[in-house]
């Protein structure tokens, strides 16, 4: 079985003539288990993976994979499998015609080209033309050039996308099953309710910058809100000032932050105001995504 | 296997695995078959006693290198089309990205594209010389002409057409990467090899001077490295240049597209 090596990012900036993409970015990613790499649209992710991949050249710093660039790996696609998007392919050519190709240039033998395309549930349209495929079928035959060489480090950018849920289904026990197998797998979305489920760390950018990076349990803030309400809403008010509970006025009613449920209903009992609503609200790792990337700036 | 080598082998894996290869040689035989049995009956029946007019044949001297000149001379744009699509098509179909991470040795890619379409530009030569000659010699035989398959001359013709299709090939490689935009290619490449190139060639005729510098655009090196053509014939006053000479000319277009297609394209991000 492939060992997985890690990825590491050091310092890398890319600037498309003036504009900035990614800015002095550096993380490590480790092998064994699934990686998220999110941000909004337009964040970066795709220009920072295509640097890793060397396809696209950084401005300054070094993106590597167990230390080596990757136009300095001896074997690029027997060391990283990469999928980027669903469109590299030629409409005219059948699936597994297009696989011989790479399969040939890397030097990797052509029995591998029947396995991927049975791993990947394509074997039945391997000979149609790419043109007639489905975008989940692209995504398929994008995994299936991933794993040709039989990777140990795995790099799929929004691999989710145009997937149905039975497809959603497999893949996040596909990614699950590579990272228990000791391999490095970094997954790119822009929306993190589409990974959590199968991602263990989490990297963050938003404008090209890293904002967070840690377990996906390191993104749960855990703040407590509490939602109350009365049909005398200013009394109520002011009972919470009188207690020295900071809240705010939002249209379902008041919010306080930082205290249970219970202190809240004590300090309306207490002062015998009459509750029409009472609610404790958890904040969730989506509102902490949110938060860090900048809610105005995701979709 | 050596890298490069595997390179060439998936260049050619890319270029006969879709359908534009075949294609594009049926349409070039149809094509040149066409020419060469049209105006071949023309000029053989013209030249014959029972019509008076057309062109003298005495100024045509022998009609089969004439007749069989026309695979290049009319069918050299096919290589050309297969070359710049084999590039173009990297970019249009972002196909890039795959290629560049299966190598990202990327001057070594472009290497094995040129060698494998050399490859098939040589195959579109004997295609495109199956018709001229092949219809070519019946049609001369019917009119009572010398086919001229017998003579040492026919084939070495034979065997420089096929060179210069293949030089075409890889100069359609190098443009292709010199001008990535496949639209814009392949408006280029007719709008050129159809219209600006024969009507400067007929242009640079007139004097000395522009005839000295005529003689170096591609179609006229590749008329002077195949050793006959229609253009030749019918411009009297453009200079030609030897056939060694021809096909070095065409050599060093291929490579100045080449070379400069990689620093325009071939080299920047993929994005």
């Amino acid at each position: 079985m492939p060992q997985g090596v890690p990825i590491e990012f050091t310092g890398v900036t890319k600037r498309f003539d003036q504009v900035a993409a990614v800015t002095d970015l550096s993380f490590t990613v480790e092998p064994g288990r699934v990686t998220g790499f999110l941000g909004p649209n337009g964040a970066g992710k795709t220009t920072t993976l295509r640097m890793l991949l060397g396809l696209v050249r950084p401005t300054s710093g070094t993106a590597t994979i167990g230390g080596v660039p990757y136009a300095h790996l001896p074997s690029p696609l027997t060391t990283v499998g990469a999928a980027l998007e669903a469109a590299s392919f030629h409409p005219g050519r059948s699936a597994r015609n297009h696989l011989l190709v790479y399969a040939h240039a890397a030097r990797i033998d052509t029995s591998r080209v029947n396995a991927v395309l049975k791993k990947v549930g394509l074997t039945d349209y391997a000979d149609r033309r790419v043109g007639g495929y489905s975008l989940g079928m692209r995504q398929r035959l994008g995994l299936a050039f991933t794993l040709l060489g039989d990777p140990g480090v795995l790099v799929l950018d929004e691999p989710i996308n145009g997937l149905d849920p039975e497809g959603i289904k497999w893949i996040r026990g596909f990614l699950r099953e590579l990272a228990d197998e000791g391999r490095t797998v970094l997954v790119s979305s822009h929306l993190l309710s589409e990974v959590q489920q199968s991602v263990d760390e989490v990297v963050i950018i938003a404008k090209g910058e890293l904002v967070h990076r840690g377990t996906l349990a390191s993104l749960d803030t855990s703040t407590i809100t509490v939602l109350v309400d009365a049909p005398d809403r200013a009394a109520l008010g002011s009972a919470l000032e009188a207690a020295g509970l900071a809240f705010t006025t939002v249209s379902g009613g008041l919010l306080v932050s930082g205290v249970e449920a219970t202190d809240v209903g004590h300090v309306a009992f207490v002062a015998g105001i009459e509750l029409s609503a009472l609610h404790r609200q958890r904040s969730g790792l989506e509102e902490s995504f949110l938060a860090l990337v900048g809610a105005g700036d995701s979709l | 296997m050596s890298p490069f080598v595997a390179g060439v082998r998936a260049e050619f894996t890319k270029l006969l695995t879709t359908r534009m290869w075949w294609l594009l040689a049926i349409i070039l035989f149809a094509y040149i078959a066409l020419i060469a049995g049209g105006l071949g009956a023309l000029f053989a029946g013209t030249g014959s006693d029972s019509l008076g007019r057309g062109p003298n044949p005495a100024t045509l001297g022998p009609l089969a290198p004439l007749i069989y000149s026309f695979a290049t001379s009319v069918g050299y744009v096919f290589p050309v089309l297969l070359g710049a699509l084999a590039t173009t098509g990297e970019f249009r179909h972002q196909t890039l990205t795959p290629t560049f991470l299966a190598n990202p040795r990327r001057g070594q890619v472009l290497g094995a594209k040129s060698v494998s379409t050399v490859f098939v530009g040589a195959f579109y030569g004997v295609v495109a010389l199956a018709a001229s000659v092949g219809v070519g010699a019946i049609v001369l035989s019917v009119f009572g002409k010398d086919a001229m398959l017998g003579d040492g001359s026919t084939w070495a013709l034979v065997a420089r057409a096929v060179m210069a299709m293949a030089l075409w090939a890889l100069i359609g490689v190098g443009l292709g990467a010199l001008v990535p935009n496949q639209v814009a290619t392949i408006v280029i490449v007719l709008a050129f090899t159809q219209f600006v190139e024969p009507l400067l060639r007929l242009a640079s005729s007139f004097s000395e001077p522009t005839a000295a510098i005529g003689k170096f655009l591609p179609g006229s090196a590749s008329d002077a490295l195949v050793g006959s053509s229609f253009f030749t014939i019918s411009t009297p006053g453009a200079g030609v240049l030897e056939w060694w000479q021809g096909g070095l000319v065409l050599l060093t277009y291929a490579v100045a597209f080449t070379v400069g297609g990689y620093v325009v394209s071939w080299r920047r991000d993929v994005t």
